[in-house]
């Protein structure tokens, strides 16, 4: 296991925004983190990170995790190309001077190439649309070698097309590479064809496992504490909030 | 040539120690300045130098020389803002401006109060609006280290200055520690403003700071072409400064220089309003379907 979390609570001024989340995450696996907003996705990562103390519980890691995180905070003029990005990914947490090398500016190409970025690598990041930025950050975390990926809502605000060109990226990348993925978003429908495992969030508590045992009526009511609906249509899976009726 | 390098231009004293000390403290601005600039603490510069005012007309007043004053005064509202944070962005701009007035009137006080018990004249004018000409010889040797200090701090501060404008997130989650990074560059921030308030004045000393990166930010794309193009900025618009200063005592009505500091700036300026006359860039079309690897 690259990540086990065993017991996980984690309270935040007076509140309590997650309790009791025993889970893992294996090597090369594709974890869909599912769950509405606010149900503690983005908590839960960055307890993952080590950015956020947990209150109760254990959090055992091995392994190298990249990021790449919901937002940046970048104006459109900053002056950083996708290049200089990627390259900040290699060794932008150590000082000292650095000096531009072919392995660099190789290593660099290459991680533009994989994630289908290299078209516009002297291009501002700050001029970017939300999917090109995505790619290049993809490419930065990536650029260092983790032994799993960590990417917070990476689909959101993304159009149609673009959120399954991020997916098929990913994919390929973690079949290809063996890196773990675990992929935080609202909506599980785009991440299906290749989710290995799901760890569905909600009221501060997780389930997690297939989809296939994971997404069931009785699992994610006893998660938001209220009945709820799974339909499955061609393929996709809704969750909807029952009527409060007793069923048939 | 004679129009232009009026007499006396390169035997002059005062013209070769305004040289030598302008370029390296507009080279030290230009590069603390870029990264003042990206990473939002324009404000930050503009408050160390008003509270900066404050030191050097204190150190004035008790007969210290005045970078000594610019320098512990910087230095202390640094660690001050460190200290309140950046947790509370309100909080944090009424602490400011409650500060910054205080300080001001203090300022006030110690220059009338220098004014008076002295015979200098022009003593809140070079405390305000500087001059590269007056710069007293013992003084240089501290400038130019002080300058290389801050300038091989933030070059080796660099990457990880960068990584956490970037993303705060991915530097602490990578092992750096973004506060104490953040508080050793508002140290060498302060160093810099102390600088350009000894070649500017204390008043000015944003323009030199920020005006050359914010050119820079216009027309360079990446970060080490725009250190190199701000301090290229800083340091023609200093050189021109000097050069304008001195030839304007020919200049009619004879027998009045125009202070370098008024040049410096209006150079600087002026080339940040040029970047406006360069049409914008058309927005990149997406071309996420064309890329798209698979």
């Amino acid at each position: 296991m690259l990540v086990e979390l065993d017991d996980v609570g984690v309270r935040l001024g007076g509140r309590q925004i997650l309790q009791h989340v025993t889970t893992g995450i294996g090597q090369g696996e594709f974890t869909g983190l599912i769950g509405p907003n606010g149900a503690g996705k983005t908590t839960l990562l960055r307890v993952i990170l080590g950015l956020q103390e947990v209150s109760q519980g254990v959090v055992r890691k091995s392994g190298t995790v990249g990021y790449v995180p919901q937002k940046l905070l970048i104006e459109p003029d900053m002056p950083l190309r996708v290049k200089d990005v990627v390259s900040l990914g290699i060794d932008g947490h150590k000082l000292g001077i650095r000096f531009p090398s072919r392995e660099r500016t190789a290593l660099v190409d290459d991680m533009l190439t994989a994630v289908g970025a290299d078209g516009y690598k002297n291009a501002r990041v700050g001029e970017l649309s939300g999917g090109e930025q995505q790619r290049v950050m993809i490419a930065h975390a990536l650029v260092a070698k983790p032994d799993l990926l960590l990417l917070d809502e990476p689909l959101a605000n993304l159009d149609i097309s673009s959120a399954q060109g991020i997916v098929t990226v990913l994919a390929d990348l973690s079949r290809k590479e063996g890196i773990a993925v675990l992929l935080s978003a609202h909506d599980m429908n785009p991440l299906l064809p290749v989710m290995d495992r799901i760890i569905y969030v909600a009221g501060g508590q997780v389930a997690a496992g297939t989809v296939d045992e994971v997404v069931q009526p009785e699992v994610l009511g006893a998660l938001y504490g209220h009945e709820v609906d799974v339909l499955r249509v061609r393929g996709r899976v809704l969750v909807v909030a029952g009527t409060g009726l007793v069923p048939q | 040539m004679r129009y232009i390098f009026e007499p006396g231009f390169f035997a002059s004293g005062p013209v070769h120690t305004a040289l030598l000390v302008g370029t390296i403290i507009a080279i030290t601005s230009a590069v603390v300045g870029v990264f003042t600039v990206t990473r939002g603490q324009s404000f930050a510069g503009h408050s160390l130098a008003d509270i900066s005012i404050t030191g050097g007309s204190g150190a004035f007043l008790i007969g210290v020389n005045q970078f000594w004053g610019y320098l512990a005064f910087g230095a202390g509202a640094a660690a001050f803002m460190e200290m309140i944070g950046v947790q509370r962005r309100r909080g944090r701009d009424v602490a400011t401006g409650v500060v910054l007035g205080g300080a001001l009137g203090l300022a006030a006080l110690f220059l009338y109060l220098g004014t008076q018990n002295s015979a200098t004249t022009g003593a809140s004018f070079t405390i305000l609006f500087g001059s590269l000409f007056v710069l007293t010889s013992s003084t240089v040797p501290t400038l130019i280290a002080s300058a290389l200090i801050a300038l091989a701090t933030v070059i080796v501060l660099a990457p990880v200055l960068l990584l956490s404008s970037l993303s705060p997130d991915i530097a602490a989650a990578r092992g750096v520690n973004v506060r104490l990074i953040g508080a050793a560059f508002l140290m060498a921030l302060s160093i810099s403003v102390a600088l350009a308030a000894v070649s500017i004045g204390a008043v000015l000393s944003t323009a030199l700071l920020v005006g050359p990166a914010a050119t820079a930010q216009k027309v360079a794309r990446g970060p080490v072409l725009a250190m190199i193009t701000a301090a290229v900025i800083g340091v023609v618009a200093t050189w021109l400064g000097v050069l304008l200063s001195w030839d304007s005592f020919y200049w009619r009505p004879q027998g009045k220089s125009w202070p370098v500091s008024f040049f410096i700036v209006a150079l600087v300026v002026g080339a940040y309003l040029v970047t406006f006359l360069k049409p914008e860039r058309p927005v990149q079309p997406a071309r996420e379907h064309s890329c798209s690897p698979a």
